[in-house]
């Protein structure tokens, strides 16, 4: 039992420290150096200072006058953050689509894109396809008075291509872009 | 598909298969105790380890008494997370000031991680403080890998050795499959996932005032050293509640890509070091072969289903296509898929989108590949230990074809290993078909569904194959924090990690004592074509067929009843 024992508890305890202590604390070092905004959140500040939230977490934005993100099954919520785990199959799911494509559709513009329709998995989903933008552009233009053309522009500069992922639109900074052009 | 989609899938197959030859040789070399270029580093530290553990390097050990301190080391790591989880609110690290897990969800959560399964009925975020993060489940990530190589290592040794008495060391196999084979390759990916954009902090939560003036909590948190970890050492379990679909898990499309890479990579090249074991690398591209296949015919079918629209949203306000509910833009179709079809052939539960609401036959290629046992790469160490038993029954039922004793690379089956065959092959029918049952006839089980008709089913086929085949994903609508499900799967887990790792170890040893007969001209060629078809085939009949039944009522009903 003993020749089981000591190395047993005696390896638990050195392996806790190594991968449990050691380990992150040498990670956390080295980030804190290297990538401080990203480590502590990638941080959204006004020219205050004043955090606005992170880049990386979407935030809800109501009104004509805001690009909307897309809808969260937790309301947004971040502690914890909530997926809609609705089956395809799930009659909940068609009537949700069909009820918010009702609301959200503008005459002459096709179909709503999906992305504006459906919840992320995340609840917390930062991005939108370009195109889920553009289906909002003239009304965030006109909400603003702004020139259909200004916020077209504003939108390419916002658009990411990855080479292995499809192009995003980061909501908040579009927004935030928006929010200081009106200055 | 777009042409970022193809150069996904290229970078993801070229990210895998090019280093694997070159970092299993690594692992066959630094298992048997050979020097390799970060001796110098780790050397002193592994001679720290032994001498405090009162290990002698050198001594071996029998098939039991492997066995036993592997036993022992398992349930000291139990013990020490199931106090760690119960007591957080004592214990150092907790900015939130969040309270003890419940008895049973503690009881689930500290068996989750110790068998490797990593399946949650908690959101970290919510419930977790950092110490139980970093101190309790990121050293089980670690160490229910390194279990997982060591007994592959102990397997690979039984084949290979001549009338050995003895497989290896437990205690020098762990240390030496965290400190060589784990560590270095996580401290470069979790740098890599926090220049991406995963945090790595200890401060408390940030409070922050939206564009719009309402207030929002960001959660943060050491998550990178987490994720890391949680990848290569398929373990899978979230830092965050929605797993790696949180943007602070999987921030972009590249961590997407480079996150489901390290995910398979040790898996794969595992199957490398078997051949440097056996002195025989053909072996190994055998294989290699079979598992790419099963990945490929899954991949297929998965990525073919989830670009069908779904037919109930059909409506001219609503754009047709592919699904979106519950996946992330920055990863697509695509990247969602690729995902799913890795982590579940991989024995990895983490998941990048909801899983939940896959279509019907997207769901179903996830439970096929945990059905058979999560032999496609599986688990680290898991998959291929998995796979040599399928490889053994493959070579049983070819023996029984041409009718003469059935050998692999000049070892006897006889009675004995055919018999711990048959244990493993029931380890996965009494998890999944046992233990679903019960929960799919109890009113009170019954209610934890969140889904209506045939999903509901699925729902819970779905969590007993997750923890039974030790993967740890879910159809998360399922309520699955009661104390029911937290006990009941809580066993699952158990059944299918120790229920392989056993009889496994057994025939390590049995294997081990046997005379190598030298490999003449009638004996069966392990290396071909024709037995990679026979295994493919053997995996998907005794492993797949069973399970029938159930896909019928579940998954594929649903798909018939939604029309595609």
């Amino acid at each position: 039992m003993a020749t089981l024992l000591r190395p047993a508890l005696s390896l638990m305890v050195l392996m806790t420290a190594i991968t449990g202590v050691i380990y992150p604390l040498t990670v956390t070092g080295i980030a804190q150096l290297a990538f401080p905004q990203q480590a502590n959140g990638s941080l959204v500040r006004d020219s205050a200072g004043q955090v606005l939230g992170s880049a990386l977490i979407a935030q809800d934005f109501t009104g004509a006058g805001w690009f909307h993100p897309r809808p969260s099954a937790g309301a947004f919520a971040t502690v914890s953050s909530a997926a809609s785990n609705l089956a395809p199959s799930n009659p909940a799911l068609a009537t949700r689509v069909k009820d918010s494509a009702a609301q959200l559709v503008i005459a002459d513009q096709g179909p709503v894109p999906l992305a504006l329709l459906t919840t992320s998995g995340s609840g917390l989903d930062p991005h939108l396809p370009p195109e889920a933008i553009r289906y909002q552009l003239v009304r965030v233009a006109a909400a603003r008075n702004l020139p259909v053309q200004t916020v077209e522009q504003l939108l390419q500069q916002h658009i990411e291509q990855p080479l292995v992922g499809p192009p995003v639109v980061n909501v908040l900074l579009l927004n935030q872009a928006l929010a200081q052009l009106k200055n | 598909m777009h042409s970022y989609d193809y150069a996904l899938i290229l970078a993801f197959f070229a990210l895998v298969l090019l280093p694997a030859p070159f970092l299993g040789r690594f692992y066959y070399r630094v298992m048997e105790g050979r020097r390799t270029w970060l001796t110098p580093v780790l050397g002193p530290v592994e001679k720290v380890c032994y001498r405090v553990a009162g290990v002698d390097p050198g001594t071996e050990q029998s098939w039991q008494k492997y066995t036993l301190a592997l036993l022992a080391f398992n349930l000291a790591g139990f013990v020490l997370l199931f106090a760690i989880l119960l007591l957080q609110q004592y214990l150092p690290l907790n900015p939130q000031q969040l309270p003890g897990q419940e008895w049973t969800q503690a009881f689930n959560t500290a068996v989750s991680f110790v068998t490797n399964t990593n399946w949650q009925s908690y959101s970290g975020e919510a419930t977790l403080s950092y110490f139980s993060q970093m101190a309790g489940l990121t050293v089980q990530n670690f160490v229910s890998a390194a279990t997982g190589l060591a007994v592959l290592v102990a397997l690979c040794r039984g084949i290979s050795r001549r009338s050995a008495q003895t497989l290896g060391n437990f205690w020098v196999d762990m240390t030496r499959a965290t400190l060589y084979g784990l560590l270095p390759l996580c401290l470069v990916l979790a740098l890599f996932l926090v220049w991406q954009g995963v945090p790595q902090t200890f401060a408390h939560y940030v409070n922050a005032l939206t564009l719009q003036g309402a207030d929002q909590v960001i959660p943060l948190g050491p998550a990178a050293s987490q994720i890391a970890i949680k990848q290569l050492g398929t373990n899978g379990g979230g830092f965050f509640g929605v797993n790696s679909a949180h943007p602070f898990e999987n921030p972009s499309a590249w961590s997407n890509l480079f996150e489901m890479a390290s995910i398979i990579l040790i898996p794969v090249a595992l199957v490398f070091t078997f051949g440097h074991y056996v002195k025989d690398l053909r072996q190994s591209r055998a294989i290699i072969a079979c598992m790419l296949a099963l990945f490929l015919i899954g991949g297929g079918t998965a990525l073919y289903a989830e670009y069908q629209p779904n037919p109930t949203l059909n409506s001219p306000l609503v754009e047709q296509t592919a699904p979106l509910e519950g996946k992330e833009v920055r990863f697509g179709t695509t990247g969602t898929v690729l995902w799913t079809e890795t982590t579940t052939a991989a024995s990895n539960g983490s998941v990048n989108g909801m899983h939940d609401s896959l279509n019907p036959l997207g769901g179903m290629v996830a439970l096929v590949n945990m059905m058979v046992g999560e032999v496609i790469f599986g688990g680290v160490g898991a998959g291929l230990y998995g796979m040599l038993l399928n490889v053994l029954i493959a070579v049983f039922l070819a023996g029984l074809m041409i009718g003469r004793t059935p050998e692999y690379l000049g070892k006897k089956l006889q009675a004995k290993e055919v018999q711990l065959l048959v244990v493993t092959l029931l380890v996965m029918p009494v998890g999944v078909l046992v233990l679903g049952a019960i929960a799919a006839v109890l009113p009170s089980a019954v209610a934890s569904v969140s889904n209506p008709g045939p999903h509901g089913f699925s729902q819970i086929l779905y969590a007993f194959t997750s923890a039974s085949a030790n993967n740890g994903s879910a159809f998360a609508g399922l309520s699955a924090n009661t104390p029911f499900y937290n006990l009941m799967l809580g066993l699952g887990m158990l059944i299918g990690r120790f229920g392989y790792i056993l009889p496994v170890l057994a025939l390590a040893g049995s294997l081990a004592m046997k005379k190598t007969a030298p490999i003449g001209q009638d004996s069966f060629p392990t290396h071909g074509p024709l037995f990679v078809a026979l295994l493919t085939v053997t995996i998907l009949l005794v492993g797949g067929l069973t399970f029938l039944p159930t896909l019928a009522l579940g998954p594929i009903a649903e798909q018939l009843t939604l029309g595609f």
